[in-house]
């Protein structure tokens, strides 16, 4: 194997280097000096960015004996990992300070899992999937047990352990049994194989209900979403932004792959499990979350709701669908970041704003702020003009387009159902009075990120054309 | 510049309302208020050229901009006006003014806040009206529940919240399943949102019916009819003057605007096979309605309820499937625009004075405000129908042409003269005459300058229109009769 053969799976070696690099580094200089880590994880992060936007490849290039493969959709979608893990390092960095949690484990593990997720997005090879999804999957775990002395955190992160782990034994299970069927686990080669025809109907399809249950596992689709209510409350908030942002980009890499690429010409089989999936997520999140008066359990509902609405894109099984699934999850992953930056942006030391009734008044407090706020909650409530309606306009399209326009009624009695909670967060910022009267005391540059994201929100909404190109090329180059 | 004027009249408001917003707190209140008045002004004026330069002899899109805007989806910018928008273009423009003016004194808290949602609301608005893609009258069609609800929510009375929630979920419900017969029809379409091109798509029927039921709750929700009407008096009642004003004058009118851009031209075989559904409906707002706004004490739920019994009749004149009913119910909704308007204003004017909408609470007031007492009355008049006021005229030519299809809906049509002289007069005589009996009516002041000049504006609108419509009728005309017969065709594959 020659040296180019690497030269694909640079952005990956480098960000290695360098979360090797900064455990040392950090390790070295203590406690005084953290400020280096940080700079040198976002340093990591730019680095990576240039160094994908340098090998930007405009079609797919397969190497590591077939293990690995660059191409347009894996590029794009590292660029957003990149992108939202700055974020998540910029927003929690004066709440992890207050809560005695600001330490080199915690960029090292982000940096790893990052790692773990460019790996899953790249991968072309049920090994190297694996590989990277438990190696983001570790990462996670270690991070909402950070909080070592909380037992609310400790409890949430041994939750999420023990049902991570199940999950990615169905996974392993439902791969071994295609690998069974086929005789591959590259994902070009089951492809190939499966084109061909078989005549093992039985463990194929056996197969894949074990790997789509695995999958469902992975994005918190309902029946297989316990865990998310519970992890998303008991991590400490910044982890809860972490979660809740880059690995659902990283998900959908993973599950557009398999199913996409590895199981297309299985479309039949596995759409319409999706289908119940997509439904009962919906159905379930958008009720469930209209109960709750924590911010971070509503949000944790409303994920559960949005990955169906993304489901929705990905069972079409069309490039439309595809790009509209892409779309969706880019779009899911800000509107992410700012509702959970903004519980970050209003804590304080010994304060936590995970309260619905904390964003009270919001409007009077800081009108600014509540305005950024109003922006993401009428975005993840799908209303234009903001981004969020094309979000939800390209799901529904592709489902209309195979014909299921029940579905697209469906969604859409969802999502009405789901504007209720998110107006009712508008609501308490700008009809009631408020309840607290501490001015916000954020730093300037998490202020300054937390505007840019809710504007973001707003002129992807006014102008969405770019982001919508990016999605439906880096589909159709690599498809 | 021709070629940008929709442009203007859609951005200029929103642009302003931007620039309201900026000054923040209400340290700047008195330069919000200047800087709302002169971006209404400015909208208003760039909307005029949209007048004095239409040719009334084409139904043909008139001042059309077209660009590409999301072309991954083929939704373009593309904006046009014929002689059924111009109007209602004119109209909201005209009326923005009229809030910002109204709310100069009355709104002192969070002002420019207050006056930004109106001005991006009326851009909005605008937007809805001049949308000749699918997408863009969407996003402009859900877009202004936005600013409206913060209206109603922040500036309400003391059921606010449960009327804001009510407002919005209703009309969200009815919308989205209007984006699902969208997303179809552009399939349907051969991958196309133009709006045109939707009018001449064939479409079966059973197709054709369930988008007639979707059109049906999307536009009748705003309209709003019987009996999905229940959010409109519990939003009024609880919203400003201004916000009531909006409502009233501009809101509903997107909803039954919508039925002649998008419900009869893009399904006219199901409008034609279901016209009895919706003209039943509309009789029973217009008779049923009508006897519920008899029963109320409140002044603003009263002028509420006849809004629905009034849009009845714009529902009822557009499935009559004749000319006169068109032409009625199009001037009937830009008459409803300025009485609603000027009713609504009047109780505003009483409420700052007394803080009470019931009307027990008042009586006697001509001893006190005789200036607005005559002004009322010619707005209650206009309001019950009498000849002269441009209340007279939609309806006239509604029960008219109603009584060329069918004597009977003709005839219940008819018993508004009725029921609305009936509630509108005697709410009057309870308000304006009799003795002096609450103490607090003694106090009373009468009508100041901008009040005054508020009124006599809604006064001469009322009289000219209801004197000459001519006008108004000439630039409806060719557009109504060319759509009518664009509807008499069948699109049936």
């Amino acid at each position: 194997m020659s040296l180019t053969s690497f030269a694909p799976a640079l952005p990956e070696i480098f960000v290695l280097v360098m979360v090797s690099s900064i455990l040392l580094i950090d390790a070295a200089l203590g406690e005084k000096r953290r400020y280096v880590a940080y700079g040198l994880s976002l340093l990591t992060l730019i680095g990576a960015a240039l160094l994908t936007l340098r090998d930007f490849s405009s079609m797919p290039v397969l190497t590591l004996g077939g293990l690995f493969v660059d191409d347009p959709l894996s590029d794009v979608l590292k660029l957003f990992l990149y992108l939202a893990t700055a974020a998540v390092l910029v927003y929690s960095r004066d709440y992890l300070r207050q809560r005695g949690l600001y330490r080199g484990e915690f960029f090292v593990l982000a940096l790893f899992a990052l790692l773990g997720m460019m790996v899953m997005v790249s991968a072309s090879h049920f090994l190297t999937l694996y590989l990277g999804l438990e190696l983001l999957s570790l990462s996670l775990y270690a991070m909402v047990a950070l909080q070592r002395d909380s037992s609310v955190a400790t409890e949430a992160a041994m939750k999420y352990f023990v049902l991570g782990a199940l999950a990615s034994g169905m996974l392993l299970y439902g791969m071994s049994m295609i690998y069974g069927v086929t005789g591959s686990l590259s994902l070009g080669g089951i492809a190939q194989n499966l084109a061909d025809g078989t005549d093992l109907r039985i463990p194929l399809v056996f197969g894949i209900v074990f790997i789509v249950a695995g999958l469902a596992f992975k994005l918190g689709a309902v029946p297989f979403h316990m865990w998310v209510p519970d992890v998303y409350h008991g991590a400490p908030t910044a982890m809860t932004l972490f979660i809740g942002s880059a690995p659902k980009i990283a998900a959908f890499a993973f599950v557009v792959r398999i199913l996409g690429q590895g199981l297309e010409s299985q479309v039949t089989e596995w759409r319409d499990m999706l289908v119940i999936l997509a439904v009962l997520s919906m159905a379930l999140g958008n009720f469930a979350a209209i109960a709750q008066s924590n911010l971070k359990r509503m949000f944790a509902y409303s994920t559960i709701s949005h990955m169906g609405f993304m489901l929705l894109g990905i069972l079409a099984g069309t490039q439309n669908g595809y790009g509209g699934a892409m779309f969706y999850v880019i779009v899911y992953a800000l509107m992410s970041l700012g509702g959970f930056g903004m519980i970050l942006l209003l804590s304080r030391a010994g304060f936590e704003a995970d309260r619905l009734e904390d964003f009270k008044g919001l409007n009077r407090r800081n009108p600014w702020l509540a305005f950024v706020m109003l922006l993401l909650m009428f975005s993840m409530a799908g209303i234009p003009p903001t981004v969020g309606f094309y979000a939800k306009l390209a799901v529904l399209q592709a489902v209309v387009e195979i014909g299921y326009v029940w579905l697209a009624v469906a969604a859409v009695v969802f999502s009405l159902v789901g504007a209720f909670y998110y107006l009712r967060v508008v609501k308490l910022m700008y009809f009631d009075a408020p309840a607290d009267a501490e001015p916000v005391a954020a730093a300037a540059d998490t202020r300054l990120l937390m505007s840019a994201n809710g504007l973001a929100v707003l002129a992807l909404g006014i102008l969405p054309q770019p982001l919508m190109a990016v999605c439906v090329q880096a589909i159709g180059a690599s498809f | 510049m021709n070629e940008h004027i929709l442009s203007l009249v859609v951005w200029i408001p929103i642009a302003a309302g931007a620039l309201v917003l900026a000054t923040g707190s209400d340290r700047n209140a008195a330069l919000a208020r200047w800087l709302a008045l002169i971006g209404s002004l400015l909208g208003l004026i760039v909307a005029i050229p949209l007048a004095t330069g239409f040719d009334t002899g084409t139904s043909a899109m008139q001042f059309v901009e077209k660009a590409a805007w999301i072309p991954a989806f083929n939704v373009n910018y593309h904006l046009g006006v014929d002689g059924i928008s111009m109007p209602l273009v004119l109209l909201n423009s005209f009326t923005t003014v009229l809030v910002v003016i109204a709310g100069w004194q009355v709104i002192q808290d969070k002002v420019a806040q207050y006056m930004a949602a109106f001005l991006i609301m009326s851009g909005l608005i605008n937007g809805a009206f001049a949308a000749l893609d699918g997408i863009l009258f969407y996003v402009f069609f859900e877009g202004m529940l936005i600013p409206l609800y913060l209206i109603v929510g922040v500036w309400g009375g003391p059921n606010r919240v449960y009327a804001a929630f009510k407002f919005f979920l209703y009309t969200l419900a009815g919308s989205l399943l209007m984006l699902v017969a969208f997303v179809y029809l552009y399939y349907q379409a051969g991958g196309s949102f133009d709006i045109q091109t939707w009018h001449r798509t064939p479409l079966g029927m059973t197709a054709q019916t369930l988008m007639f039921l979707a059109f049906l709750l999307a536009f009748g929700v705003k309209v709003p009819m019987w009996p999905v009407h229940t959010w409109l008096p519990d939003a009024h009642v609880e919203a400003p003057t201004g916000g009531s004003v909006v409502l009233a004058a501009i809101t509903l009118k997107v909803g039954a605007y919508g039925f002649l851009r998008f419900m009869l031209p893009i399904v006219p075989d199901a409008s034609r096979e279901l016209a009895w559904l919706v003209i039943a409906l509309s009789l029973i707002a217009v008779a049923y309605i009508g006897l519920v706004a008899l029963a109320q004490s409140d002044m603003k739920k009263l002028i509420a309820y006849s809004s629905v019994a009034h849009m009845g009749f714009v529902t009822l004149g557009f499935f009559l499937f004749n000319e006169l009913g068109w032409t009625g119910g199009l001037v009937q909704m830009v008459s409803h625009g300025f009485v609603s308007a000027a009713l609504f204003l009047c109780i505003g004017v009483m409420y700052d004075r007394l803080h009470s909408r019931q009307i027990k609470d008042y009586g006697g007031l001509v001893n006190r405000m005789p200036v607005f007492a005559a002004f009322f009355m010619l707005f209650a008049m206009a309001n019950a129908g009498l000849p002269a006021t441009s209340g007279f005229v939609g309806e006239f030519m509604v029960i008219m042409a109603a009584a060329q299809v069918n004597f009977w809906y003709a005839f219940v049509a008819a018993t508004t003269l009725i029921t609305g002289a009936a509630y509108t007069l005697w709410m009057y005589k309870r308000v304006v005459f009799g003795k002096v009996v609450n103490p607090k009516v003694e106090a009373m002041t009468d009508l100041n300058g901008r009040e005054w000049l508020l009124m006599a504006v809604l006064a001469l609108c009322v009289l000219a229109l209801g004197l000459y419509p001519k006008p108004l009728t000439d630039v409806m005309h060719v557009s109504v009769v060319d759509l009518l017969a664009h509807v008499a065709q069948t699109k049936l594959p």
